[in-house]
């Protein structure tokens, strides 16, 4: 279903790939986490995936088409093919849930009578039926996500790509959305998951991919967060996130890496505007 | 996307951005109207030129009952002076190239087309306008040969150069024509900037809008018809006020005041405007679709 064939990526400005000489397939049906410290490509591989970024070298197949001779005119026709889940959710904040949801419908087209029809039965099945006629600011964080997945969902895309959805979620909402994930793979969708969290990683037992400093180290069936055998705290020590703690800490009740940002937790919810990630990204658009 | 969502998105965009889309309307409107006074005054030019202004270079204006010319005294011209003249101007052959004969019948025709806008027009009747050759010669330049072989010649009341008559005010039409025109460009240049502006700060207030819209994968046609609607609706607003101002220019000013002080010029009227309105109109349109076009093709690519 994906297939990246030493692909490398290198941004404009850039001084080092942000990928370099990634061979990966994910198969149809196949769920498969994507894990790693913060700027070890992880979201660089889901944005080329989107196509939202271009390959810098090597091939990538995605549903049968060839990303690097992929005309942009055929970008949305692509993008048809695969739902997105983000972090900050990016719900319309003037759209209530089923208008969040019937936008994806909307946009590509879709007649009035398959908004209907497809929007109830997407909310029915990630959980929030009953609540159509309720805004994105009247929602818990974690009922925002299920909107952000239903409106992902609503198209009955092959493909789930999603970029640390549980990033703004506590981890009891953060098990339900994968467990979501989980029943929406069943059902033969593919999904691939960037993610921070290992509780959720070790909880499910999936494919899990490591990446570090843009290239794979790991690749295994049945994975957990960390190699077997290491702890959480030495896998820690070789990415870029902050370690603030004495080395001969017990590595057991030691939450070195924090799968919330609990700086950003309200944010999606409170301000009008998104993650500053998102905002920078419109930034090089205007 | 139905084209009701899509002209309801357009009209919401307008909505929310009130103060630029008013802009783009006020300064096309200023742009227009310029550009139309221009090509009105033209279209003035060309109606006081008349009909032979510029086939022939020397009329030969003939006696009638009534004319005032000293040449005159004997009454009307006869058909033997008719003759006469015919034959003299044939003798000047191949100088003169062209002969045409308009008679009163022609001339009082001809006046009322051209005077159709003045009031004047009403109180002329048949024969109030003299006969006349007008003469085509092969070297313009040489018309004083007409003018002296015929002045004073029997039956011949006075005898024009064509061009001596109007061409210093078509100097002065010119000079009003070319200002107007290149404070008009520079005012489509200020449309074309705001045109943009507008598009981008459109598409940044609805910038949420759009990164969903790309990331579901919304055509391109679906995610940038309404912000081209957008200046397309602005700017066909600009338009009709123009075309509304300039309407008002002709009726109250040329045809209401200059009309009743400059009693012997031929005036445009409103149909001139309607003449000129669907090139406005579709210039307008066509310089918002490619501003509009080149402005998304930049900052909306996918």
């Amino acid at each position: 279903m994906i297939r990246f064939d030493h692909v490398t990526k290198t941004y404009p400005r850039g001084t080092k790939p942000a990928v370099e000489d990634i061979t990966l397939e994910i198969k149809r049906g196949e769920f498969a986490f994507i894990v790693g410290p913060s700027g070890s490509g992880k979201s660089t591989l889901l944005r080329l995936v989107l196509r939202e970024e271009q390959v810098s070298g090597g091939e990538l197949l995605v549903a049968g088409h060839n990303l690097r001779k992929l005309p942009h005119r055929k970008v949305p026709r692509l993008r048809r093919n695969m739902g997105t889940v983000f972090q900050d959710f990016r719900l319309l904040p003037n759209k209530t849930v089923a208008g969040n949801v019937a936008f994806a419908l909307q946009v590509t087209g879709r007649s009035r009578r398959e908004v209907r029809e497809l929007v109830p039965e997407t909310l029915d099945l990630v959980g929030l039926g009953g609540k159509e006629s309720r805004y994105p600011h009247e929602l818990s964080g974690g009922e925002q996500q299920r909107v952000a997945l239903a409106r992902a969902l609503v198209n009955r895309p092959p493909i789930l790509l999603a970029d640390e959805p549980t990033g703004n979620l506590d981890p009891v909402t953060s098990l339900e959305i994968v467990r979501l994930l989980e029943r929406i793979h069943e059902t033969g969708t593919t999904v691939m998951m960037a993610t921070h969290d290992d509780a959720i990683v070790d909880a499910l037992r999936k494919r899990v991919v490591e990446l570090s400093d843009g290239r794979v180290v790991r690749d295994e069936e049945d994975g957990r967060y960390v190699v077997r055998g290491e702890s959480l705290r030495s896998a820690t020590r070789e990415g870029d996130e902050p370690d603030q703690t004495e080395p001969n800490d017990d590595p057991a009740e030691d939450p070195a890496e924090p799968p919330q940002r609990l700086t950003k937790a309200g944010w999606a919810m409170d301000d009008d505007d998104w993650s500053a990630d998102a905002l920078r990204d419109q930034e090089e658009d205007f | 996307m139905g084209l009701g969502t899509i002209m309801a998105d357009a009209w919401n965009g307008i909505r929310r951005n009130l103060s630029t889309a008013l802009a783009v309307v006020l300064v096309t409107l200023v742009s227009v109207y310029l550009l139309g006074l221009g090509l009105l005054a033209q279209r003035q030019a060309d109606q006081m030129k008349g009909y032979w202004y510029d086939r022939v270079q020397v009329s030969i204006y003939l006696c009638t009952d009534t004319s005032a010319q000293p040449n005159c005294d004997g009454g009307a011209v006869t058909d033997a002076q008719k003759s006469t003249i015919e034959s003299q101007l044939d003798e000047l052959r191949p100088l003169v190239e062209n002969v045409y004969y308009e008679s009163e019948q022609e001339a009082f025709d001809r006046f009322r087309e051209q005077f159709k806008n003045s009031p004047i027009s009403e109180n002329v009747r048949v024969g109030d306008i003299p006969q006349s050759y007008r003469v085509q010669l092969s070297d313009p330049s040489r018309y004083d040969v007409v003018v002296s072989s015929f002045q004073g010649a029997p039956g011949v009341a006075s005898v024009q150069d064509q061009e001596k008559v109007l061409n210093r005010f078509f100097k002065v039409i010119n000079y009003i024509t070319g200002f107007s025109v290149l404070l008009a460009a520079l005012m489509a240049l200020c449309a074309v900037l705001l045109m943009g502006t507008t598009i981008r700060q459109a598409a940044f207030t609805r910038r949420r809008e759009i990164s969903i819209m790309k990331l579901v994968g919304a055509s391109n046609w679906t995610i940038r018809t309404p912000f081209l609607l957008e200046v397309i609706i602005a700017g066909v607003i600009g338009t009709l006020g123009a075309i509304g101002l300039l309407w008002a220019t002709v009726h109250f000013i040329f045809n209401r005041y200059l009309n009743t002080i400059l009693l012997d010029q031929a005036m445009i009227g409103a149909a001139d405007v309607w003449v000129i309105a669907p090139w406005l109109l579709g210039g307008v349109v066509v310089l918002a679709v490619v501003t509009g076009a080149t402005t998304l093709w930049r900052y909306l690519r996918v």
